[in-house]
């Protein structure tokens, strides 16, 4: 015998499902009163530095149908690269950036469009640096674990391609599905759940 | 309060064989939903150790109380009277301190309140069925609401979910991000859900599963359920050799 470590183990996820709005966005979805408004909706004030921009994404499934019923969160650093976070040691962020946002797909649509700003370069733990990137949590009905993934820019092409996240990828032909692309005024990314596009995943 | 420095290793590795796949064919949603790749893995970096906080200031007088924050002045929603209370720890078994936790609910019926909600049990005027807290420099947390009902949905032709809250929890950093249920001690229906069904480990399912405390009880008010939840814990940062610039 020897001593035990006693360690917990981590809760098990369960699907937010169908509802997800009542408890997560509950303006949104019709509940109004409770809260004065839906946490994240407008990560973004007049006073954030950097350069503003337009994300549309959708959510498509397996038979190519955008999900109507998906919720995304979004974790980003502000415009120097900074973590608005107590873990973040490096300096402080704007204080007018949260850095986090939360949208629910449209209901009749499956879109979800927001107004965020661009990300500066953040650190990987050797010191190299990765490329602006956004940080995506996607849950749903029928999606039984929280998905993670990452949102870079098409037009960060040097960045991207030495980032260390990118780079270590073991099938180049699907950084791809990880690049949201420049179409006019707005970055265009959409993260299909499963098939021959579909979006890497992290086990992070 | 104490002042205490904040940690900035990185998580335990996510012990995937507990958690349920993404593929649960007797959910039967999950199928066109599922990834179906090999998710990549990568050292944590300051995108996934640090998280948003949120401060004690967001929450509202009635926020962790669902039988009055819907309610019209002078009523309550319908139903068996309930506290919920607990600890939101991580796998080390510390407390973790403000964790911001959003629930939600069916009624005492087991409708919800939702446009896409058409089960025939009725809507109660007085709930609306959203909740929130922040836990306390130790983890706790408490709310009241009502008992929730089970609810039929649509998946084989005669499934139904058993009483359950749902739960929204925010750690440190944002891959300690989980949402999931609570289910209620004793419930026979438990057992029979193919939501529940999707986790595979019986133990790691009766972790969701909150026990009645009759000690925790306000007499002639509400019972009470103690529901402890766990993150991902966090490497200690003690031991490691600083690299430049780190
Ligand atoms: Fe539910």
């Amino acid at each position: 015998m020897v001593q035990e470590l006693r360690r917990l183990k981590e809760s098990a996820s369960q699907t937010a499902g169908p509802y997800v709005h009542i408890g997560l966005t509950p303006n949104f979805g019709g509940i109004e009163g409770v809260y004065p408004h839906d946490l994240g909706a407008q990560p973004v004030n007049e006073k954030t530095k950097g350069e503003r921009i337009t994300v549309k994404m959708r959510i498509v499934d397996g038979a190519g149908t955008p999900l109507k019923d998906a919720l995304v969160e979004s974790w980003q650093a502000d415009a120097e690269g900074l973590y608005n976070s107590p873990s973040e040691t490096r300096g402080t962020a704007d204080p007018n950036f949260q850095g986090w946002g939360r949208y629910p797909s449209e209901m009749d649509t499956g879109e979800i469009v927001f107004e965020t700003i661009k990300p500066g370069r953040v650190p990987f733990p050797d010191g190299r640096m990765m490329a602006p990137h956004i940080s995506l949590w996607i849950v749903a009905r029928g999606i039984n674990l929280g998905l993670a993934t990452r949102m870079y820019f098409s037009d960060e092409e040097t960045a991207n391609a030495e980032d260390p996240v990118l780079t270590r990828l073991e099938h180049q032909n699907r950084v791809s599905t990880l690049i949201a692309r420049r179409d006019g005024g707005a970055y265009v990314f959409d993260i299909h759940l499963q098939g021959d596009k579909e979006t890497v995943f992290f086990d992070i | 309060m104490r002042n205490v420095r904040p940690e900035t290793g990185g998580f335990f590795q996510r012990d995937r064989t507990w958690q349920p796949p993404a593929f649960t064919p007797g959910y039967k949603t999950s199928v066109m939903r599922s990834p179906q790749r090999a998710p990549v893995s990568f050292p944590h970096t300051l995108s996934e150790t640090t998280g948003p906080v949120f401060g004690h200031h967001i929450l509202g007088e009635r926020d962790n109380d669902l039988t009055l924050n819907f309610a019209k002045p002078g009523e309550s929603a319908i139903g068996p009277r309930i506290i919920v209370y607990g600890r939101v720890l991580d796998e080390r078994g510390a407390g973790v301190s403000n964790v911001l936790l959003e629930f939600w609910q069916a009624n005492a019926g087991g409708r919800y309140r939702h446009k896409k909600d058409g089960y025939l049990a009725p809507l109660d005027p007085n709930f609306g069925g959203c909740g929130r807290t922040i836990t306390d420099a130790n983890g706790n947390y408490f709310f009241r609401t009502i008992m929730p009902g089970a609810y039929p949905w649509p998946n084989g032709i005669n499934d139904w979910r058993p009483a359950h809250i749902h739960f929204s929890l925010f750690g440190h950093g944002f891959v300690q991000r989980l949402i999931t249920q609570m289910y209620f001690d004793g419930d026979p229906m438990i057992w029979q859900c193919p939501i529940v069904a999707t986790i595979p480990e019986r133990r790691a399912i009766e972790g969701l599963i909150a026990a009645l405390d009759m000690q925790a009880t306000v007499p002639m008010d509400a019972r009470a359920y103690k529901f402890d939840i766990v993150l991902r814990g966090r490497h200690s940062t003690l031991f490691e050799n600083r690299m430049e610039g780190n």
